[in-house]
């Protein structure tokens, strides 16, 4: 009796806008699907630094070189205050951590696709942090402290991650020929895959009504996908680039644009292991934790024995 | 430009002088940008990130003031990407691959300890651009010394397994740490001018610096009197540079006429 009182105080806090602490009462479910979706963002901040990571060294200018450096540092950053709060409900970073090294846990599908040209830098600056931004915008009014705050903070870099991919991608479609066939090349290759970012159509997404309900999320994936579709197609029109959807078209009416259905057998299969890039993903995951494993090892042998030997001292 | 020649212009000397530091510089931070992503815990993927932050940004400043010195209105990136290997000066120690973390670590404390007694004496240079740089990046070189000298005491002394891997490294890497202080005339005409400093004020201070941390973590120190490998300041490198110009200019160098700003 106690616990479903306690329920509807707690569903009472959310729908007056209320903040839930970490310290305050919440439903064991609200917990686990938090815990959740937070080490999911944390782990998609982390893996997302793979496929970056892979033009640091290749960058065309010491400019565009710092400025992704800087970027990527940033995401790990990001994945460091996000494992944090996820610490706020219970779960451990070691823990959530296992849960990715041993496939358990999810992170962002998008990252299992292969960055094959420079281009691809600025395409997922633009479109990928782009969408991130929007969703990320409506989290930072979710209704869990510690992850809207996260959020607030990560919003910031976001918005001059998208802005420096943007201005890379109106610089190669105003460039020289290669250049223009690059950044469209990549455009055509990272468009659909950004669109899945935001999950399955709503009828299709059994968490979302609970997470609306919870004040987690407050826009549905298919809300959110169109807000992305609005705004990006305006900004690709405006440097003259073409999105490869045939089905494309402003509705007056409406307001918005109306777009092609997604390939969810793609979706799905990359949502379960077999995209083209998880395997390498996961694998430099493992292998950078294993080779670390020496060094971890020693960090804390080394404070161990240096506590001795200051209880000694004293 | 030759080194080699009998006589150089003071012009000459200090666009050699820039390059040599800003060579340095821009490899070290590549071969510490090769971690990101890969490091042993989350926060040391950052202080990496962080470090080829830094060595890439001070290598940035010093190339821009370079092309300025030399006069042949190049653009910095001219010069990070449309130089052969022979024409790099950078330390074969900083070109090295990176190894394991053990590896990383014992490289960038030799390094870090030498930067900063060298920055510490660069920021009163009577080069009023050079030494603001120098005092600029000092406070950075600090934080790379004290964070790389920690990582030494920690490995060191913490596990076998951790010993063993860092007193391979120091052994390995030793007979590159003798370049460090090579000179020559272009060094020399810079020292007469005020435009450079001698870097034998400070080979004993970087010893002991080397020496007592080493001893702290429980390693033995290797032999400073043993042959050490020389050539890099001519140009002459170990074949692991070519290597790595050959990813870093690659793209750059397909595509000419584009600009990338």
């Amino acid at each position: 009796m106690e616990d479903s009182t306690k329920r509807e105080a707690f569903q009472e806090r959310i729908d007056k806008g209320e903040t839930i602490e970490p310290k305050d009462f919440m439903p064991d479910r609200y917990r686990q699907q938090l815990i959740r979706m937070m080490s999911q963002h944390a782990h998609s901040e982390i893996v997302g630094m793979l496929p970056e990571g892979n033009w640091i060294t290749r960058a065309p200018s010491l400019r565009r070189k710092l400025i992704l450096l800087s970027k990527v540092q940033d995401e790990a950053g990001h994945g460091l205050y996000l494992y944090s709060a996820t610490e706020t409900l219970g779960a451990s970073r070691q823990e959530v951590i296992d849960d990715l090294l041993n496939g358990r846990a999810k992170y962002s599908s998008i990252f299992n696709y292969p960055t094959l040209s420079w281009a691809d830098v600025a395409v997922i600056g633009w479109l990928v942090d782009g969408a991130a931004i929007i969703n990320q915008t409506m989290l930072a009014r979710s209704s869990y402290g510690p992850y809207a705050r996260a959020m607030v903070r990560i919003c910031k870099e976001e918005s001059f991650h998208k802005k420096q991919g943007y201005e890379m991608v109106a610089k190669m479609a105003e460039g020289t020929p290669e250049q223009q066939e690059m950044i469209q090349d990549a455009v055509n290759r990272w468009w659909w895959p950004t669109l899945m970012m935001f999950g399955p159509h709503d009828d299709d997404s059994p968490n979302s009504a609970e997470l609306i309900k919870w004040g987690v999320k407050s826009k549905t994936n298919d809300e959110l996908r169109q807000s992305f579709v609005d705004r990006h197609v305006q900004e690709a029109h405006t440097v003259g680039l073409e999105i490869p959807d045939p089905d494309l078209e402003y509705n007056e009416e409406t307001g918005h644009w109306n777009f092609g259905e997604i390939d969810w057998d793609e979706f799905w299969k990359v949502v379960k292991g077999n995209g083209p890039m998880n395997r390498e993903r996961l694998n430099a995951r493992r292998k950078a934790h294993e080779e670390g494993e020496w060094v971890r090892e020693a960090a804390e042998e080394y404070a161990r024995k240096r506590k001795l030997r200051q209880e000694k001292v004293s | 430009m030759s080194t080699a020649a009998d006589s150089i212009t003071t012009q000459e000397a200090r666009y050699e002088y820039l390059l040599r530091l800003a060579d340095d510089r821009l490899i070290l931070g590549h071969r510490l940008s090769e971690w990101c992503g890969h490091g042993p815990i989350l926060e040391e993927d950052i202080a990496l990130a962080n470090m080829a932050l830094d060595y890439i940004g001070h290598a940035a400043s010093l190339y821009e003031y370079a092309a300025e010195i030399e006069g042949k209105e190049r653009h910095r990136d001219d010069l990070v990407y449309f130089r052969n290997d022979v024409e790099f000066k950078n330390l074969k120690l900083v070109e090295l691959p990176r190894g394991d973390f053990g590896f990383t670590m014992a490289r960038q404390f030799l390094f870090s300890a030498f930067s900063y007694f060298l920055y510490e004496q660069l920021c009163e240079v009577e080069d009023e651009q050079l030494g603001g740089m120098a005092q600029k990046h000092w406070k950075e070189i600090k934080y790379h010394l004290r964070h790389s000298r920690e990582w030494v005491l920690r490995l060191g002394d913490g596990t076998k397994e951790s010993h063993r891997r860092i007193q391979d490294a120091f052994n390995e890497i030793w007979t590159y740490t003798g370049e460090m202080f090579y000179q020559d005339l272009v060094d020399e005409l810079l020292q007469d001018e005020k435009l450079a400093t001698d870097l034998n004020n400070f080979k004993a201070d970087w010893e002991e610096l080397v020496t007592s941390t080493l001893e702290e973590a429980t390693l033995e120190v290797p032999d400073f009197d043993q042959f050490m490998a020389e050539g890099s300041r001519k140009g002459l490198h170990t074949e692991h540079l070519g290597h790595l110009l050959a990813e870093m200019q690659h793209l750059r160098r397909s595509y000419p006429d584009a600009d990338w700003q």
